[in-house]
């Protein structure tokens, strides 16, 4: 009988289209993995309600296990508890600066309505520095903001808090 | 098949998800600059996204064959449950930013009690969707504030707008029958509950913008199937692939 881990293992070579640094593991959307005599289940999230890629992710893990061999495997969505950035991997929030995107910063006080309210800065990916201002609050996918760093002048996506 | 009143009630969560989804999409390729057309896209992806599970949830309380997309494209304006506010045509930014606002305040209060439900599947896609809000919420407010305290034409714009709109809010704190039934039950939000807390953001952030509520009447009835004739218009173009092609996948 296949171990949970190699499962775990195959799922991290499934990427997140709209992210393809990233794989599924690494956004935290894989909840559970179950396996027994009637195949394999696999529990996932949506990050956003609306997240287009979802059903590409589906598509692909459905692939990957094929890929190994797994057939028989059962894909179940769950909406509860609701995602959040926080169970993004470190090693996640590595590969996401190193390609461009500031990773999220620690849930603490986002979340909130009040008008005009900003998170703490977010460092540029590029220069690393703080000196950076917001764009937009919604940016190429819904999971990201449009930020622009004033020092080396690049705008940079910011996968926000979430 | 489930309750009629739990599938009227989810029927209308999920409508009014649609609806306004529909709407903000009608901005797409259109916004003033291209930063807020992303942005106004992206809000009615997270709302459709939302319509998508109560719809789910709608079909599987009614049973049989019913699918989502048949209740989506399936019914006539008539079958629809969304409050009249969200049907309301874009008209220029300023009124499709302040229907967001009205809408994002009274959803972002609603949704927080939702997550009580006795339906656990209502409660959850509440849980999931009050975080998707928040966001519309403070960009929405922020662009009241801007535009209200803005120049002498954007402040008239949004005067225009308030009078415009305000009276399709009243709806959204009177519950139809069905929703009264489902009070009691524990499955639906007493929404009247969340009057206050919708009133004291709104009445915040119209001080900030330097605008008035105005002292009207409330019309309402579309919980109940009695549309404004902007959902007509609205359904003609949303429904029509489904209906002269029933059934067609791409």
């Amino acid at each position: 009988m296949v171990e949970n881990a190699q499962i775990w293992s195959m799922l991290e070579e499934v990427y997140d289209p709209e992210v393809p640094v990233l794989s599924v593991a690494d956004l935290g959307i894989i909840r559970e993995v179950r396996t027994g005599e009637d195949g394999i289940e696999i529990v996932i999230t949506p990050t956003y309600s609306g997240c287009p890629a979802m059903d590409v992710i589906r598509t692909n893990i459905r692939m990957k296990l094929m890929e190994h061999g797994y057939r028989d495997v059962r894909l179940t969505t769950v909406l509860s508890p609701a995602w959040t950035t926080e169970w993004m991997t470190e090693r996640g929030k590595e590969k996401l600066a190193a390609y461009g995107i500031a990773p999220p910063l620690p849930l603490q006080q986002v979340c909130h309505p009040a008008m005009f309210h900003r998170e703490e800065a977010i460092p540029c990916p590029h220069c690393h520095s703080y000196h950076t201002t917001l764009i937009s609050e919604f940016g190429s996918t819904a999971c990201k903001a449009l930020y622009r760093c004033e020092d080396c002048r690049e705008p940079f996506d910011y996968f926000k808090c979430h | 098949m489930g309750y009629p009143a739990h599938i009227d009630y989810s029927l209308q969560l999920a409508d009014n998800a649609l609806i306004l989804g529909h709407r903000n999409s009608e901005w797409t390729g259109h916004g003033p600059i291209l930063e807020q057309d992303i942005a106004l896209s992206n809000i009615a992806l997270d709302l459709i996204g939302q319509a998508r599970y109560l719809y789910q949830h709608a079909a599987r309380l009614i049973g049989g064959k019913v699918t989502e997309d048949g209740l989506a494209y399936g019914r006539d304006a008539w079958d629809f449950r969304n409050c009249l506010l969200v049907e309301q045509s874009n008209g220029d930014w300023g009124k499709t930013i302040l229907r967001q606002f009205l809408f994002s305040a009274w959803q972002y209060y609603f949704y927080g009690q939702l997550r009580n439900s006795r339906d656990q599947e209502l409660a959850a896609i509440a849980e999931k969707s009050v975080k998707e809000v928040t966001y519309h919420l403070r960009w929405s407010g922020e662009w009241v504030i801007r535009l209200g305290d803005g120049t002498e034409e954007s402040h008239e714009r949004m005067r225009r707008a308030v009078d415009e709109l305000w009276k399709y809010t009243g709806e959204m704190f009177a519950p139809a029958a069905y929703e009264k039934e489902l009070i009691r039950l524990g499955i639906a939000v007493d929404a009247g509950e969340i009057r206050p807390l919708w009133g004291e953001k709104v009445g915040e952030v119209f001080n900030e913008a330097g605008l008035e509520i105005p002292v009207t009447w409330m019309q309402g009835g579309g919980k109940e199937g009695k549309h404004t004739e902007q959902l007509g218009y609205l359904l003609a173009e949303m429904q029509f692939l489904q209906r002269a092609y029933p059934n067609c996948e791409w």
